[in-house]
């Protein structure tokens, strides 16, 4: 089928061509140096900030994303609040990259409306050692996809949490409390984990907002890929495999996670 | 049971919304100033982007590249999970973990891949953005326009419609075209609409191999000219806001639009 030619010429050539490149050296022999460098600094920095920020922001707005969904669904909130929140979800989480960054410094850049503000009330974040530019501001910009993603994906599994459940337990004498901490969580577990594993990957994956945001100067790893692979930093062509590499595995380990969870998942989804 | 809205929903759904406008409202403000003074209120910063050359140029680059990204995907996709749903289910869940490596192959690391491989290839392919970029694209959207098909298969009944369309003397592309697509346009358009606001939107393989498209350009309007870049990110915005809303308009696409952003 044509669909497989595709993949094997643009997916997994490609790929593989990265993952063969990590272990040469630069004259095309075998070599473990390229990815035993990714132990080295900064490199060693770097995937401890990616990945820090992946949890934080994947914790935060797992949390954050939960919390706003069930809020919408829960009984009592008008209907048309909820399909408000999923469009607009599924436009928050679709919008990344360049525009989110610049819509961060607009907001809370060093002239930003909002900094403005508070500066303006005798409270400007900025003598207080906040800064847009640093590892907190891109976890902030990130935290404006991850959670309108949570959304997207825990609501079918909150719809799939039955009233009658709830019902049934408020009649056997359960607290709200109990409900959760017997029911409701339990019952969730699978999927609020598989969802903060996607949320993850996808916060270290992230290139674009970081850079628009810092302009390169955040010690991420995709960020400093990219800065290989602008610049003309041709002292050895297979470092930057190697990096790639390195997210390819964490990437890797993730869906290996994953993957099962989410067929635990999907048990209670109709 | 309570009828009123609970006071803790309202407290989340409030913090909710403003996280999610103060943003858009700060860029609002922002594409008023003056870019001499800094001052408001003037549309001065929509001038300079309309009477800017290189902003219609990048974006009709981009757009082309969307639709050229749909048509191939469509092609490549619809046959294929037609024909695994008809005789192969066997392989659903090979496709199905194929859609999710492109998780695991983020575009960063697919850039890097993409360069060496093709470095050297005809100019007609590497050099141009309908090339390349294309190839590109189309990896990245396939899982977007594969779950929105495999939702819209799912929900015919393929076999009937296969035999009774064989039955009185269809041949395959007849079936194909004049049965089963009408049959799954929406989900076909679900898809579609998900690629269009990716590939506008899509900025790391394209700057990193240096072509000129629309997010390219609003980064470059960012750094050398700063407040006009606001324009931009609305009207980025807008179309993003365009795709969803149609998305929703069109009724389908649900568990379609689980897109994994970040890019």
């Amino acid at each position: 089928m044509p669909f497989f030619a595709y993949a094997l010429l643009f997916l997994f050539l490609p790929s593989g061509q990265v993952m063969v490149g990590a272990f040469r050296d630069v004259d095309g022999g075998f070599t473990l140096d390229n990815l035993r460098t990714l132990f080295e600094e900064p490199y060693r920095t770097q995937f401890r900030n990616s990945i820090e920020v992946s949890l934080v922001t994947a914790l935060l707005g797992g949390l954050l994303g939960f919390l706003i969904a069930y809020s919408a669904i829960r009984e009592g909130t008008p209907r048309f609040i909820r399909s408000a929140l999923t469009t607009f979800s599924a436009v928050a989480a679709n919008f990344a990259g360049i525009p989110l960054a610049f819509a961060f410094i607009a907001t809370l850049g060093t002239i930003g409306v909002l900094t403005t503000f508070l500066a303006d009330l005798g409270f400007n974040p900025y003598d207080h050692g906040f800064s847009l530019f640093t590892k907190t501001g891109v976890e902030l910009a990130y935290l404006y996809f991850q959670i309108p993603l949570m959304i997207l994906v825990i609501s079918p599994a909150i719809d799939g949490l039955r009233r009658e459940w709830r019902e049934a337990c408020a009649s056997l004498g359960a607290s709200s409390f109990q409900f959760w901490r017997h029911v409701g969580v339990p019952i969730l577990m699978p999927s609020l984990l598989s969802a903060v594993i996607l949320l993850f990957g996808n916060s270290f994956a992230a290139y674009a907002t970081a850079y628009g945001l810092t302009g390169g100067q955040v010690g991420l790893v995709p960020i400093y890929i990219g800065y290989l692979l602008s610049g003309d930093v041709l002292d050895n062509p297979h470092l930057g495999q190697a990096l790639a590499v390195g997210m390819f595995v964490v990437l890797a380990l993730m869906m290996l996670l994953y993957i099962p969870l989410q067929r635990r998942a999907s048990r209670w989804t109709r | 049971m309570r009828r009123w809205i609970a006071p803790g929903a309202v407290i989340w759904l409030l913090i909710g919304a403003a996280y999610f406008l103060i943003p858009l409202v700060a860029t609002s403000v922002y594409s008023l100033k003056s870019n001499q003074t800094g001052t408001c209120c003037t549309l001065e910063n929509y001038g300079t982007i309309i009477h800017d050359p290189a902003f219609w140029k990048s974006i009709r680059i981009s757009f082309v590249l969307a639709l050229e990204t749909i048509v191939i995907g469509l092609v490549l996709l619809v046959p294929t999970v037609y024909w695994v749903n008809l005789k192969l289910p066997r392989l659903r869940p090979v496709i199905g973990f194929l859609a999710l490596i492109p998780f695991v192959v983020p575009p960063i690391v697919l850039v890097v891949g993409l360069l060496d491989v093709f470095r050297g290839t005809p100019d007609w392919f590497y050099a141009k953005p309908y090339g390349f970029l294309v190839a590109a694209y189309v990896i990245l959207a396939f899982p977007y326009i594969y779950f929105a098909l495999d939702a819209g298969f799912r929900a015919i009944d393929v076999h009937t419609l296969t035999e009774a369309s064989q039955s009185l003397g269809a041949s395959w592309r007849t079936t194909l075209g004049r049965v089963i697509l009408p049959n799954i346009q929406g989900a076909a358009l679900a898809g579609a609409l998900l690629t269009l606001a990716i590939v506008m939107g899509e900025y790391t393989i394209a700057s990193l191999s240096t072509f000129d498209t629309f997010p390219v350009y609003i980064q470059y309007v960012n750094e050398n000219q700063g407040y006009p870049a606001s324009a931009l990110v609305l009207l980025s915005f807008g179309i993003t806001w365009a795709a969803m809303v149609a998305i929703a308009l069109v009724g389908i696409g649900r568990g379609a639009q689980t897109r994994v952003g970040g890019a």
